[in-house]
């Protein structure tokens, strides 16, 4: 086997890591790009600018206000005590609460793309067809605008699996519980055990590629009404 | 009491509904007007896809809103018809047809009876994306029927197609017409459109109506700044008398006369409707004996006023029970002495048989 234990470990995950985010975020970010399509308050705007702000936060700007917040003075430090979670910084937990605000803007706009891409009159045409709302949504936008959810939930994948400072600043680096793959990595390189960082390096290499071809390499032709 | 009550009052930054109409709860009402003129920003308050700060809507006994109540679309018991199709593309003829129905627990008019009415039961299995133009907007008014509507709304629906598309349409709209029990609203801005489909007219201008009647009546007031231009008309509503197989003529009756016309191959008795442009009726003192004109009826002059242009005049004849207009010059009308009470002698040049 070309990997150690500890890079398996580490990747492995990394995959769960990605994958319980993507599938928080499908449930968190499909209503915010909804009403953020849809809404006309003038609040609508400050709320896209704080969704799109992990795109342009360092990293450990965003982990370092995270870490207070989920510390013992934090409100969610106080909530989590309070639910009887334990204190969530250096846990799997507080991996996946954090990369869910740095994965946000990643699920949020291809999905608000999608959404306006549609426009209102398949609502309307389905409300006349005595679609509630929620029933037009699953029946009518979600069929419409698959290809925006794929993209979505790849890119919120991907870049969950690609993150490295906020998970320095508040997972740390506790094999089997907050040593994903970057960070491993990072040891490997640390410690100068340069071919290991090379393995496991090329094997994210290779995975983002792949995960770049099936999004560029795939595209329905779109659909006319 | 009228069947459909429907009072809006609406404030958008450039344009202003505001109605009070009473409309018929049967046959086809014509909402009519040019672009901007708030047809279709009425329909859609109707339908509830714009709601109106202020409102009242009833429908054949229904209230759907009124100060404290506002029914959703999705719980209004009408059919829609958009201008563009809009079928859902993820889905087949069948499935957009099914869509709506599988939603209703009524089902007055059901699925065979729309596919048969609208002629698309070789498309079924198709994708929207693999119909012409006119195809999509046959399963789009399917689609509306077969949710067994209360009401059809149209808004405009042959506006988006050319003309061969619109013949090919046609045709279905008279069916409904003619077989359906439920009151249709029809917005359009083609007077051909609702010559030959309305039985009610509403002309709306700038967010206001200005005239809301039965269709002969409303189209024969000459107190209405209805800007028909070259349109001005009438439409009588006539049956097929006799046939000139020789010259390939029918003479068609109306209520007070008949007009010979081109023979359009339909039966003896059917039911038509003529439309008779003012621009094509003229008015003599004596009879003009040989002519090429051969439609010569007595009528007696009922009313005159101005046309759109300062030189012109509308003159408004009794024939029996039925109502024609004729636009002549003024000059012409000070010269024969067009007066209301008087008699004359009414050529009409042509006629257009509609359905």
């Amino acid at each position: 086997m070309l990997l150690t234990d500890n890079d398996l470990q580490a990747l492995w995950l990394t995959v769960r890591l990605a994958s319980m985010v993507t599938a928080i975020l499908f449930i968190l970010g499909t209503p915010i790009a909804w009403w953020l399509t849809r809404s006309k308050a003038w609040w609508k705007g400050p709320v896209g600018a704080l969704v799109a702000l992990p795109l342009v936060l360092p990293p450990s700007v965003l982990g370092f206000y995270l870490l207070l917040a989920m510390g013992p003075h934090g409100p969610v430090g106080y909530l989590s005590k309070a639910l009887g979670l334990g204190m969530l910084p250096f846990s799997f937990w507080g991996l996946v609460l954090g990369s869910v605000f740095y994965s946000l803007p990643f699920m949020v706009q291809p999905l608000q793309n999608a959404f306006e891409a549609i426009g209102e009159r398949p609502l309307e045409v389905a409300a006349t067809l005595r679609a509630s709302p929620l029933d037009a949504f699953f029946t009518v936008v979600a069929p419409q605008t698959l290809p925006g959810f794929l993209t979505a939930g790849i890119l919120t994948f991907a870049h969950t699996v690609g993150e490295f400072g906020v998970v320095l600043m508040i997972g740390g680096n506790i094999p089997g519980v907050t040593r994903v793959a970057s960070i491993q990595i990072y040891n490997h390189v640390e410690a100068l055990e340069y071919a290991d960082a090379h393995r496991l390096a090329a094997v994210m290499l290779i995975f983002s590629f792949l995960v770049l071809l099936v999004l560029y390499g795939w595209r329905p032709a779109p659909k006319k009404a | 009491m009228a069947d459909i009550a429907a009072r809006f009052r609406l404030d958008w930054p450039g344009f202003a509904l505001d109605v009070d109409l009473a409309l018929p709860g049967s046959g086809v009402t014509a909402l009519f007007g040019h672009s901007g003129s708030g047809k279709t920003t009425l329909l859609r308050c109707i339908a509830g896809l714009e709601r109106a700060p202020q409102g009242f809507l009833s429908v054949n006994g229904e209230v759907w809103q009124n100060e404290k109540h506002w029914l959703p679309t999705y719980k209004r018991p009408l059919g829609y018809v958009f201008q563009e199709p809009s079928l859902f593309g993820h889905l087949t003829v069948l499935g957009n047809l099914r869509y709506g129905m599988r939603r209703v627990s009524e089902h007055r008019i059901g699925l065979d009876r729309a596919i048969e009415l609208l002629g698309i039961g070789h498309l079924l299995q198709r994708k929207p994306e693999r119909l012409s133009g006119g195809e999509r907007q046959r399963v789009g008014i399917a689609r509306a029927l077969a949710v067994s509507p209360r009401i059809l709304l149209l808004d405009e629906p042959l506006a988006a197609l050319d003309i061969k598309r619109k013949q090919e349409i046609l045709p279905y709209l008279d069916h409904l017409h003619d077989e359906l029990k439920i009151p249709v609203l029809y917005v359009s801005h083609s007077p051909d459109e609702v010559a030959r489909l309305a039985d009610h007219l509403v002309v709306l201008d700038n967010g206001r109506a200005l005239a809301n009647g039965p269709l002969a009546e409303t189209l024969t007031r000459l107190d209405l700044p209805i800007r028909l231009g070259e349109d001005a008309g009438t439409v009588l509503e006539a049956r097929i008398g006799q046939f000139d197989r020789e010259w390939r003529l029918a003479r068609v009756d109306f209520a007070g006369g008949s007009l010979w016309t081109r023979d359009r191959d339909l039966p003896v008795g059917s039911k038509v409707r003529v439309r008779v442009l003012a621009r094509d009726v003229s008015l003599a003192q004596t009879h003009p004996g040989q002519s090429s004109i051969q439609n010569v009826l007595r009528g007696r002059i009922d009313a005159i006023a101005d046309d759109e242009h300062p030189g012109l005049a509308l003159v408004r004849v009794q024939i029996g029970e039925s109502i024609l207009i004729a636009r002549l010059t003024k000059r012409a009308a000070a010269e024969l002495h067009v007066s209301p009470g008087q008699e004359m002698w009414v050529q009409v040049k042509s006629v257009a048989l509609i359905e």
